[in-house]
């Protein structure tokens, strides 16, 4: 029967405390970046202009259907090579995230955009409203209720998928593990409380967004 | 056509022409409604009326002929270029139309569903907006239900809403698409008594309908389409009573043609 024995990761707690700082800012980064990527694709792929939606819906398919390991991977090695661009471990694996989010946010944003019914922004032109108005008032505003239980669910991935940057050597929550796991030789323990981290961080956050869909929905 | 609806019509449609695909909607269609005229259109489905009232604000935009309402004329189909979002918006400001499923805007209240136009639109004041929006609820007798969601709502305050959202752009000229087709049959008659007192105030509405009852007692003029043609206009009450085409007769013999309006508050 193996002995379990937390107390050994005490000594590592600085270690554990300074990964998981660069694994939560890395993700605020990669979110609101990925939103931003995301809110281009959207409306490039509802673009009037053919060049533009094939422009989006090419950036959304290269990043959702390779996996993001490769692309990491990719971005870190490839792109020097092959463009000449050197890049930070961090900057690589920041914009390789953000890209592969934003892909996956923009399929969000515009199913939650065509999801709504076509008579709400029929009723905003004949009151008169531009296209734009339209969509700021009467559109967005509904369509963004529609999208946040999956916006949160990638955003949810996303967070977990900051593990991966431990492959550039990015010191995050993973990465610091490793090294305590290696010192310690204590690997279940380690890994078990890097698992709670994660999970501790995470269900507060989703208890939050389902008292604030409810509170969204009082109007509908 | 008489000289007077000429010089005086409010809205002047010549030569129409619309296709969806391989299928041609409106085929040359001309139509003049006097200041202050009720048009009834009506017609089996697919005849084209509703798309042809959806070309009167352009929310659908023609493949051919002019479009004019009051002072501003588009024209449309070869070498004329279409006009840009800004103009259609400024133009379809100065129509008011009410849709068959209401597209009231379910994330405002009943006040900001009506006042969203005057804000958005005509940058009017909140607080001038306001005023004017209430005035417009109390005059469809919603006064009392500003603060509510369009959700808390029965069909027929929806749809009343929805003609107070219109009103409050204070257009020149109103549309109805089949305004009360999908009302509960009880719930008809208030939106109708509304209908039926903007005509006696004097606005100019096109009226797209089923109610051939309401259609005799509220329009002065009503068209019959058929397959994207006009196929026989005239004084409502003299169309529905005595159609001068076979194919209007055909038509009109599934309906009910006289008798009284629904009342308003009807108790089944």
């Amino acid at each position: 029967m193996y002995q379990w024995d937390f107390g050994i990761l005490w000594s590592y707690r600085w270690l554990f405390l300074n990964g998981l700082g660069v694994t939560v800012g890395f993700t605020v980064v990669i979110v609101v970046l990925g939103l931003v990527f995301g809110l281009f694709g959207a409306f490039g792929s509802l673009s009037r202009f053919k060049a533009v939606r094939l422009t989006a819906l090419t950036f959304i398919e290269a990043f959702r259907c390779t996996p993001i390991l490769v692309q990491l991977i990719w971005f870190y090695y490839a792109l020097p090579i092959l463009a000449g661009v050197e890049m930070t471990p961090i900057t690589a694996s920041a914009l390789a995230l953000s890209l592969y989010g934003g892909s996956f946010y923009s399929e969000i944003i515009r199913g939650g955009i065509i999801s709504i019914d076509k008579g709400q922004s029929e009723a905003g032109a004949a009151l008169g409203m531009t296209p734009g108005q339209s969509m700021r008032r009467i559109v967005l505003p509904q369509a963004i209720k529609r999208m946040i239980p999956a916006l949160m669910n990638q955003s949810i991935i996303q967070f977990k998928n900051t593990s991966l940057v431990s492959v550039l050597a990015v010191p995050d929550l993973v990465y610091q593990s490793q090294v305590a796991a290696h010192d310690s030789y204590r690997p279940l323990e380690t890994y078990t409380a890097v698992a709670v981290a994660y999970a501790a961080i995470l269900i507060p956050l989703t208890i939050i967004v389902r008292r604030g869909e409810k509170r969204l929905a009082v109007s509908e | 056509m008489s000289d007077t609806s000429k010089t005086i019509s409010k809205i002047e449609i010549r030569g129409l022409r619309k296709s969806f695909g391989s299928n041609e909607v409106l085929k040359n269609i001309s139509l003049d409604v006097a200041k202050g005229g009720v048009v009834a259109l009506i017609g089996p489905s697919g005849s084209g009326k509703s798309t042809l009232l959806r070309c009167i604000n352009l929310l659908v935009v023609p493949d051919g002929g002019s479009v004019r309402v009051g002072d501003t004329r588009f024209a449309f189909g070869d070498g004329s270029k279409l006009p840009d979002v800004r103009t259609l918006a400024k133009f379809r400001a100065t129509t008011g139309m009410v849709f068959q499923h209401f597209n009231l805007f379910p994330h405002m209240t009943t006040l900001q569903n009506v006042m969203e136009g005057p804000v958005t639109v005509r940058r009017m004041a909140k607080a001038d907006a306001e005023k004017l929006a209430r005035a417009q609820l109390a005059k469809v007798g919603l006064a009392e239900k500003a603060d509510q969601y369009p959700a808390t709502l029965s069909g027929g305050q929806k749809q009343r809403v929805a003609i107070a959202r219109a009103l409050a752009m204070e257009p020149d000229v109103m549309l109805f698409d089949e305004a009360t087709s999908a009302l509960d049959p009880e719930l008809v008659g208030e939106v109708l008594s509304v209908i039926q007192q903007l005509a006696s105030e004097g606005m100019t509405m096109v009226i797209v309908t089923h109610e051939i009852a309401f259609a005799r007692e509220v329009a002065d003029r009503l068209i019959f389409m058929r397959d994207g043609v006009v196929v026989e206009e005239g004084p409502a009450r003299q169309v529905i009573d005595n159609p001068s085409e076979a194919a209007t007769r055909a038509f009109l013999s599934h309906f009910h043609r006289t008798g009284a309006l629904p009342p308003a508050n009807a108790t089944l």
